[in-house]
């Protein structure tokens, strides 16, 4: 038996499909996979995220602490409380150890980390922390919804107090706000509108229940993997780890090169890989024919010496087709090959992201 | 609980077959294989007129999750295959044991279909998955 969130009761009684993920038992899905997508796309759908990690940093050094730890620069968000920034964690060779959200609050920061990284997480945040004066405080108690979708922020103000309405009514893309007992934030992992929404573990299920009460559908992680993919989110695990640099998981837009004093860590690691140049990146493949790409399968580019490999691969329910992300040498063109059950399969090669706001980008 | 139907035969990987009244053979996969795989979005029958063989390859589901092959429980002809599953796959998950069928064979030797298993062979097989 793995470890529950408070929604797990509540999960099997609307029927979900409960899987171990990363020692979670999480709801895969609640029936069909591609309904619970489409409902995000065009209406309102809600996630039980719970099972990640939150983590707040405070303490009087808690933004030096992070500008040290982090690869993008929390110093961004000084002028700004209520801010999110989103970051790599890196290790000193220039390694992702996890990607995270920092959200700064005023004199505190919370960060969300992923699950399956949870513990080695809290470990090198702890032993990176010991120079600084700054407190480690994971919060498992608390529950995390996020609800996502085009419909999703009107169905949340109509059912939380004229405190917490007005506190979502005045929230800008990418900020959160404390209100009563609750932190909502208006981010997410789909490609929607929408809000991530921190509260008591014993408020949940009750809030779970009036959100599906008004229309709100309940979505697995089937459904999260998906939407994230159409809009070319990386997933930890996935898409990069501690033997990939951010740079060839098209992460470079988060790292903070400015100011070039700020030595935060494996910054050396990646400016010596940046002389160097890099052999691969990350990209997105479409397969608009039959099939679907999935993770592992070989990508051959011709003129290339170095093969390279699908990360994430899926069936996008809102175009129809197989897109995927896959790191492949820097050499590609606008096409390149899949290995796939034996056959070798052209595919086209996209900028990553499919999917934004219900429209195709391709 | 998936639904097992007792007039089938079955494969241990995940097929069922349906010994029809002018003695042809229909094939599908069970409602255990349709909610193990997930929505389907692509099925691959094998040609009107090809040669199946009983336990090998004959086509491939592809769900949002995973790819799987589909076997044949008999040898012989494949006289219809269900079009409608081009265009709509999800059929599969709908009805696996009706409208979701696959192909259809006129059998070599129908006796073939003795060395399948029945259903309860296939519900401890199946439950064992669970």
């Amino acid at each position: 038996m793995g470890n529950k969130t408070p929604l797990y009761d509540l999960h099997r009684e609307m029927h979900g499909k409960i899987v171990d993920f990363g020692g979670w038992d999480m709801p895969l899905n609640y029936g069909s996979q591609i309904d619970e997508h489409h409902r995000v796309r065009r209406g309102a759908g809600m996630f039980d995220v719970s099972h990640m990690t939150i983590v707040d940093v405070t303490g009087s050094d808690a933004r030096a602490f992070l500008r040290r730890l982090l690869a993008n620069d929390v110093e961004k968000l000084q002028s700004s409380p209520g801010k999110a920034l989103y970051s790599a964690m890196l290790n000193d060779s220039g390694g992702v150890i996890d990607d995270l959200i920092v959200y700064h609050m005023g004199g505190w920061y919370r960060t969300v980390v992923n699950c399956a990284t949870r513990e080695k997480d809290l470990a090198w945040m702890r032993r990176q922390a010991q120079a600084f004066d700054v407190a480690i405080d994971e919060r498992p108690q608390l529950a995390m919804i996020a609800v996502q979708g085009p419909q999703a922020i009107d169905k949340v103000k109509a059912l939380v107090s004229a405190a917490k309405a007005a506190a979502v009514a005045g929230l800008k893309v990418f900020h959160a706000a404390e209100v009563e007992d609750w932190f909502i934030a208006r981010t997410g992992y789909t490609g929607e509108d929408g809000l991530e929404i921190i509260l008591p573990g014993q408020a949940a299920a009750g809030f779970w229940r009036e959100l599906a009460l008004a229309g709100v559908a309940p979505c697995g992680l089937a459904a999260r993997d998906t939407l994230r993919l159409e809009a070319g989110m990386n997933l930890y695990g996935n898409d990069m780890d501690e033997s990939v640099s951010p740079l060839a998981a098209n992460m470079g837009w988060t790292l903070a090169w400015q100011p070039q004093q700020r030595d935060f860590i494996g910054r050396a690691a990646l400016q010596a890989e940046k002389q160097r140049g890099a052999t691969h990146k990350l990209v997105g493949l479409v397969l608009e024919g039959r099939g679907v790409l999935r993770a592992h399968q070989k990508v051959i580019v011709a003129g290339s010496p170095h093969s390279g490999e699908v990360t994430s691969g899926t069936f996008s329910p809102t175009l129809g087709f197989s897109i995927a992300l896959a790191r492949v040498p820097v050499e590609v063109g606008d096409t390149c090959l899949v290995e796939m059950r034996s056959k070798q399969v052209a595919v086209k090669v996209v900028r990553p992201g499919f999917v934004r706001h219900g429209q195709s980008l391709l | 609980m998936s639904e097992i139907r007792t007039e089938l035969k079955y494969l241990a990987s995940h097929e069922w077959a349906r010994l029809e009244e002018d003695g042809t053979v229909t094939i599908g996969i069970t409602d255990h294989a349709q909610d193990s795989l997930g929505d389907v979005v692509y099925v691959e029958t094998p040609e009107i007129g090809s040669a199946v063989n009983a336990g090998e390859e004959a086509g491939v589901v592809e769900s949002v999750k995973a790819a799987s092959d589909i076997y044949s429980l008999v040898s012989g002809e494949v006289i219809a295959v269900n079009e409608a599953l081009e265009d709509a796959p999800e059929t599969v998950n709908e009805s696996p044991y009706d409208d979701g069928w696959f192909f259809k064979v006129k059998p070599a030797d129908p006796s073939e279909l003795d060395n399948a298993l029945d259903a309860d062979a296939y519900r401890e097989i199946a439950e064992a998955d669970d």
